[in-house]
């Protein structure tokens, strides 16, 4: 799968494979993604695309009884290095949420409480940083009012933004969006949709979904997994229009999942 | 009894349904009865309340009338046998024996339910945590007893002019009798609060100490304050221990090492000595008891506009 316009890799997953305890969850996963794209991951439930996304930030490892084997890379380093440090990486890799879990303070300390842990202190940068990643997640318009009023006044689509906002504050290289629509409703998910698109010109995007037009209409490149593999990773428009496994073809056709 | 069950096959479930409804009428009146019972259990805690209370501030109303209230609220010495009642004497005594045990019991018991909570496997937090529950059964005579016989002794060494009755080993029993509370409550407060709060931070790149007091600590602050008022209450209370190992001199200090005398301990010492039914001294216990009462009941006001005022609604 060559890159037609060069464009860098930020992940390269090596022969991964995912242990729950006893049970596999991932099987011999190879993957690139590629910077400033939108990556979906597709499949039906259970099929492992949720536990690959957290396994890109380690986030999976908060489950205790987790093993992995292989490498992901990440910018070229293996992030399963015992040097390597996972607050780091989480710096660097942002996560959304299924369910928005904004914290349950004022708009304005949810946006500054990355910056605030990560020694950011004054002031000034901060009001900087908020309207800055307000704006980035579309939402300053509408809440810069109220900045300073509780998160959870807000609407779901709104409390998504504001984890989105959250995240951007501090200016990560990848964004990691686990079915981030799946709660909201449909104007919700347009705007959220609208968002991602805006994005992708920062940052890149790595998106788990269980709706397939969404994968359709917003990512560059789709990943297809089934029961722990990955089946087919190609563009976008090549696997919802020439899917080469069959399996693909029947999920993609809606004849299983 | 089989016969009818088998004729009652023939029928539809609905008129299954509703030929029982017809024969179990009685279970009707059932339905009425029992919530009044439910209510009339209710009320007797509530008329019982207003017993004691109405005891409390009769008796209380009596001693008043023998002794002047600006006497009782300003005078600094308590020596009933000579006729001074300064209840600030007993006040300072109960106030450092509270001091000190919050002293103890806050630090150890938060350390101790943030370890549970965020820290412990499940494997570890299944052995400390019904140890912590034993420390919590023991008689607080016991406790009393290991003031008086361990705590002291110890302590004395550090300190040379330590009485043998003193405010500063009943404090520091005090506070390790309460430390289960304060883990416990706290700890429940703690795990309470969702995950998916600690997961936003953690991939934000926070630490797992910083989870833990910017995300979880603030989120569990109002369950977290409300087990320190009741630790405070259970302080305050606290009878035993201080009638064994704190002494019976009432003394307005801040001092320690010396022997005091709390609110409780003057009540034992007279309800269970001999000064006589009507007396000064008989009535002045009910005076102590309702400022006794005072006290929980502004610390438990106070907990209750402390845990709205800093709730973190989830």
């Amino acid at each position: 799968m060559a890159n037609k316009n060069n464009k860098n890799a930020v992940f390269s997953v090596e022969n991964l494979n995912l242990w729950y305890g006893d049970d596999q969850a991932l099987y011999d996963i190879n993957m690139d993604i590629t910077e400033n794209e939108v990556t979906a991951i597709i499949g039906p439930s259970g099929c492992g695309k949720s536990t690959y996304l957290k396994t890109l930030n380690r986030m999976v490892e908060l489950v205790p009884i987790v093993r992995t084997s292989g490498q992901i890379k990440y910018r070229g380093s293996n992030i399963f290095d015992k040097s390597y440090s996972v607050e780091e990486l989480r710096t660097k890799v942002g996560m959304v949420f299924q369910q928005p879990n904004p914290f349950p303070k004022s708009i304005y300390e949810n946006i500054v409480y990355g910056p605030k842990i990560h020694g950011i202190k004054d002031k000034e940068t901060l009001d900087h940083i908020v309207e800055k990643s307000l704006k980035g997640a579309a939402l300053w318009e509408e809440v810069k009012d109220r900045l300073h009023e509780n998160a959870y006044g807000l609407s779901g689509g709104q409390q998504q933004r504001i984890c989105i906002a959250r995240c951007l504050a501090i200016e990560p290289d990848v964004i990691l969006m686990d079915e981030p629509t799946s709660a909201l409703d449909p104007i919700s998910t347009l705007k959220v949709e609208e968002l991602v698109q805006e994005l992708k010109k920062e940052y890149s995007i790595v998106i788990v979904t269980h709706n397939m037009q969404q994968a359709a209409r917003i990512s560059d490149k789709t990943a297809f997994f089934l029961n722990g593999e990955l089946v087919e990773y190609s563009d976008t428009n090549t696997l919802f229009s020439t899917p080469a496994d069959k399996r693909t073809e029947d999920y993609i056709t809606g004849r299983f999942g | 009894m089989a016969s009818s069950k088998d004729g009652n096959k023939n029928l539809s479930i609905s008129e299954r349904i509703k030929k029982n409804k017809e024969t179990r009428k009685s279970l009707n009146i059932i339905e009425k009865i029992v919530p009044k019972l439910l209510l009339l259990c209710a009320i007797i805690s509530v008329f019982v309340t207003v017993g004691i209370l109405y005891t409390l501030l009769s008796e209380t109303f009596t001693f008043f009338a023998e002794v002047s209230i600006v006497e009782f609220i300003t005078e600094t010495r308590w020596q009933p046998w000579q006729d001074s009642f300064g209840i600030l004497s007993l006040v300072s005594g109960t106030l450092l024996i509270t001091v000190i045990a919050m002293i103890v019991a806050i630090p150890i018991g938060v350390a101790s339910a943030i370890f549970l909570s965020e820290y412990a496997t499940d494997k570890v937090r299944r052995i400390i945590k019904p140890i912590l529950e034993i420390l919590a059964g023991i008689p607080t005579v016991v406790y009393g007893f290991f003031a008086l016989t361990f705590i002291t002794p110890v302590l004395s060494k550090i300190i040379p002019d330590l009485s043998f009755f003193n405010a500063l080993s009943a404090g520091i029993v005090v506070g390790i009798m309460i430390v289960p509370m304060v883990a416990s409550l706290t700890e429940d407060a703690m795990s309470s609060v969702p995950n998916h709060l600690r997961y936003g931070a953690l991939a934000l790149g926070a630490t797992r100490l910083e989870v833990t007091f910017k995300v979880v600590l603030p989120a569990a602050l109002s369950g977290i304050i409300a087990s320190f008022a009741l630790a405070i209450s259970r302080a305050i209370g606290e009878t035993m221990i201080v009638s064994i190992a704190a002494g019976a001199t009432p003394k307005f200090t801040a001092d320690p090492t010396q022997s005091i005398q709390t609110m409780t301990g003057y009540i034992v010492q007279v309800a269970t000595g001999d000064a006589g039914y009507g007396t000064t001294i008989y009535y002045s216990i009910y005076a102590v008891g309702t400022t006794l009462f005072l006290f929980t009941l502004v610390m438990n006001l106070l907990a209750q506009y402390i845990t709205r005022r800093f709730r973190e609604e989830y």
